[in-house]
């Protein structure tokens, strides 16, 4: 056939497409900008100058653990799921790493693996149950969320522990803003992630599992994988969460579960599964510790603050369907 | 040789056989001890009637499905086909009739899906992968496709091309296509099968279904013709209407029963410059006692019509008259409340709540009627459903039983009964004949010409335009939503129906 042919192209539209395309990322990243004005604005208000090195290393800091969670969580989100027992996870990681991290190098490293490897496996207990049980997600994740909630409260009764402050600074350095080498690390490792073949699966049963089946794309490893991946990054979740707070305590982790949830919605991945960007997730977890700041900033009541924070998240999901509706009808 | 069973010697062993196999689905057996062989070096045509087994047949030499009873050989040698995957190694590769893309990837993604080029730390490159994807295309003469574009954002035809596509470039011994070309146009078919006359001349088997019958007999060297389950007979040759009387098992003119005479022209719905996703100014009037036809190929704005007909999708514009009066109808409460009903093709998700009784979705649409201050008289209930099950010969175990139990054709009667017992004035039926067994869509046709004789106004789509030809008064032809052209009876034949449906219907290729 003749192949001096070219293919035909919409050319007109490109920037269309790509927005019609990316539309989850696009809205998350603008949201992200508005979010740190808005942060700046009611900073200046307060403190008559802008926000300085502190402030950002602080708010990097406190975000690594959503950043984290919210990652793990896309992984399952993606498949069409939900991981419940992201928090109970990272109760667990948080509690072990408490009790058993101490001031040497090998403990911090030995350690550390150690547990990561336990939420992996805790998280591959999921995955199994979901995969191969063929159970359905959300009462698979909440029955082990109050299992690994349960274990770690035995290994950390009461809050505490101490975490070495080498440690500390390794992770989440309290004087500068290093954290945002993790930040880099994570995207290009989501970047090798969406370009690998365990990706592609992931990405394809959450599309349409029958397609993928037809494809012969072995949709049970798919499933187990994400699951797993969400209980590595819980874990690692947990070792930043008890390293900001430099001790451990058994509960701070349970909020993770639904504000993992939330920062992957804000980073405008499809919670349907087979759509949506790491990227954009990491920018929707910057979102979510925003607003936080800004209610704080704004001087509300404290007591008021889960209300406003609901009000945010409403408003930011409702303006993100308009738009992306919108931009979709005109591609 | 003509009409007789081809029964010459096979020296070498079938490219791929199916010895024996059933399966069943519920209470429906889509294949009874069914067997079927084709060589390499043809160009092989399933045919037979929606739900005689062409499809599960298919897919079971596909590896989608796995047989109940039976076994599949390839090249001679006996294989279990427990996946898609398993097939692919034995060179077998399948065009599924639902398609397989996925809606959220690119065509280049969906077209290289786990054969994606590799670059850096062995990392998917996107850059060859659309090169590569355009090179594809181009190769195979297909420019009006982008390969960046999302696979939801294509047409039906454009899909099913790059479906095609997908499995032609893995240049298969033995390629299955299930219905390749329902939704495509004059030139797509062309293009289709001057690619399945290439892979003839390689020495590939090719087996594919079809429902056109010219399409069938320009290409195929044999036929193997299919009722209820059970192949009839493997043809070189075989002249349309015998074909048609052994896939129905009747005579064509005695399957299909006459529609009434039409007494007076009293309109009961009038469509006025309707517009809305998918569809752009529809214009139809439709009387009492008439069976109005729609037909065309699949995804030309059919479904949407009646789905807004029913207040289940959206309009932008244009006018629902009723009885004279103009209507608004924003959901299917307001239509109902009209007179309106549609019985959907896809009765699992649209329309019978599966788990629940026979007798409870019998009486679904009547419930004031049946119930006192908001609970229902059970034996009411009881009463009402068993007449219904009795005029329309449901075959149940008993009013109890959850439909999901009954067979396909006759969870369609239950979904019927119940829009007679609501006494809808104005009746939709989209595609309700499909999946539905031979003498089960007799009844059905008899159904809806007692519904027209009652007064009732019928507005019936069927993707089988043999049907739409021989039990509609009119029959509208829909071509890319909207309406193409108007046939009336008598004298329709399905060539007409079809021939007005892809009379310039755009093309995919050149």
């Amino acid at each position: 056939m003749s192949t001096d042919t070219t293919i035909e192209r919409h050319r007109t539209s490109a920037l269309t497409y790509f927005l019609g395309q990316n539309i989850g990322l696009v809205l998350a990243l603008v949201m992200l900008v508005m979010a740190v004005i808005l942060y700046c604005a009611v900073y200046w208000i307060e403190q008559q100058m802008l926000p300085g090195n502190f402030e950002i290393t602080s708010t990097v800091n406190n975000t690594m653990p959503l950043v984290l969670s919210a990652i793990g969580q896309a992984f399952v989100v993606l498949t069409r799921g939900l991981d419940l027992s992201v928090g109970g996870i990272m109760d667990l990681s948080n509690a072990l790493a408490a009790v058993y991290i101490h001031d040497s190098v090998a403990s911090m490293v030995g350690v550390s693996l150690v547990i990561l490897l336990i939420s992996t496996g805790l998280g591959l207990v999921n995955g199994l149950l979901v995969g191969v049980g063929r159970l359905q997600p959300i009462l698979v994740t909440l029955a082990t969320l109050s299992i690994y909630q349960g274990i770690a409260i035995r290994v950390l009764p009461q809050p505490g522990g101490v975490i070495p402050p080498v440690y500390t600074s390794v992770l989440v350095n309290p004087y500068q803003p290093y954290a945002l080498v993790y930040i880099l690390l994570f995207a290009f490792l989501w970047y090798a992630f969406r370009r690998s073949a365990i990706g592609v699966s992931i990405f394809a049963i959450g599309n349409d599992e029958q397609a993928a089946m037809a494809n012969g794309i072995n949709i049970v490893r798919a499933r187990v994988t994400a699951f797993t991946l969400s209980g590595l990054m819980s874990g690692t979740a947990g070792l930043f969460l008890a390293a900001t707070a430099t001790a451990g305590d058994a509960t701070t982790g349970n909020g993770y579960t639904l504000s993992s949830i939330v920062a992957v919605v804000l980073g405008g991945m499809n919670l349907f599964g087979g759509r949506g960007s790491g990227i954009g997730v990491i920018a929707g977890a910057f979102v979510t510790t925003m607003i936080v700041n800004i209610l704080f900033f704004s001087n509300i009541d404290p007591l008021y603050q889960s209300f406003y924070e609901g009000l945010f998240l409403l408003i930011a999901v409702v303006l993100g369907t308009l738009i992306s509706r919108l931009l979709r009808r005109r591609s | 040789m003509s009409g007789e069973p081809d029964t010459a010697g096979e020296t070498t062993a079938p490219a791929i056989e199916g010895i024996k196999l059933s399966r069943a689905f519920g209470g429906v057996q889509a294949l009874d001890n069914a067997s079927f062989s084709a060589r390499r070096g043809e160009v092989h045509a399933l045919v037979g009637e929606n739900g005689a087994g062409k499809s599960t047949l298919i897919k079971i030499l596909g590896g989608r499905l796995l047989a109940d009873t039976g076994e599949v050989r390839v090249d001679g040698e006996r294989v279990e086909l427990r996946s898609p995957d398993a097939a692919h190694g034995r060179g077998v590769w399948t065009v599924f009739q639902e398609l397989t893309l996925f809606p959220w990837m690119t065509v280049a993604e969906n077209l290289l899906v786990r054969r994606e080029p590799r670059g850096f730390l062995h990392l998917i490159d996107r850059k060859r992968m659309a090169a590569e994807a355009d090179s594809i295309l181009v190769e195979l003469g297909i420019r009006h496709i982008d390969p960046s574009k999302l696979a939801e954002d294509l047409s039906l035809a454009q899909r099913q091309i790059v479906e095609i596509v997908r499995v032609i470039v893995q240049q298969p011994g033995i390629l299955l296509l299930d219905e390749p070309t329902s939704s495509l146009g004059e030139k797509e078919v062309e293009w289709l099968f001057g690619l399945i006359r290439d892979l003839r001349a390689q020495n590939k088997c090719i087996i594919f279904t079809s429902h056109r019958w010219k399409e069938i007999t320009d290409i195929a060297d044999r036929i193997t013709i299919f009722r209820n389950g059970v192949e009839l007979g493997t043809f070189t040759e075989i002249d349309e209407s015998k074909a048609v009387t052994l896939m129905t098992g009747q005579q064509v003119d005695a399957f299909y029963p006459q529609p009434p005479a039409l007494q007076e022209k009293r309109p009961r719905l009038e469509v006025k410059d309707l517009s809305g996703p998918g569809i752009s100014d529809i214009s139809l009037r439709l009387h009492a006692g008439e069976i109005l036809g729609v037909g065309g190929l699949a995804g030309h704005g059919h479904r949407e019509l009646f789905f807004s007909l029913f207040g289940a999708e959206a309009t932008t514009g244009g006018e629902i008259v009723v009885d004279g009066d103009k209507a608004r109808i924003n959901s299917p409460r307001d239509a109902a409340a009209l007179g309106i009903a549609l019985v959907p093709e896809d009765r699992k998700t649209e329309g019978l709540l599966l788990p629940m009784s026979v007798g409870v979705n019998l009486t679904l649409a009547v419930l004031p009627r049946i119930s006192v201050l908001g609970v229902i008289r059970s034996a009411r209930e009881a009463q009402l459903a068993h007449q219904m099950v009795d005029r329309l010969k449901i075959r149940t175990p008993g009013l109890r039983n959850p439909v999901g139990q009954l067979s396909g054709g006759n969870q369609q009667k239950v979904l019927l009964a119940r829009w007679l017992l609501a006494d809808s004035h104005i009746v939709l039926l989209y595609d309700v004949t499909r999946g539905v067994d031979i003498a089960t869509k007799h009844e059905i046709y008899e159904l809806m010409l007692s519904l027209a004789r009652e007064g009732r106004a019928v507005l019936f789509y069927s993707s089988d335009a043999e049907e739409l030809a021989h039990l509609s008064h009119r029959v509208l032809v829909m071509r890319e939503g909207r309406i193409a052209a108007e046939l009336k009876a008598p004298g329709i034949t399905a060539e007409d129906i079809v021939s007005a449906a892809v009379r310039e219907a755009t093309s995919v290729v050149d």
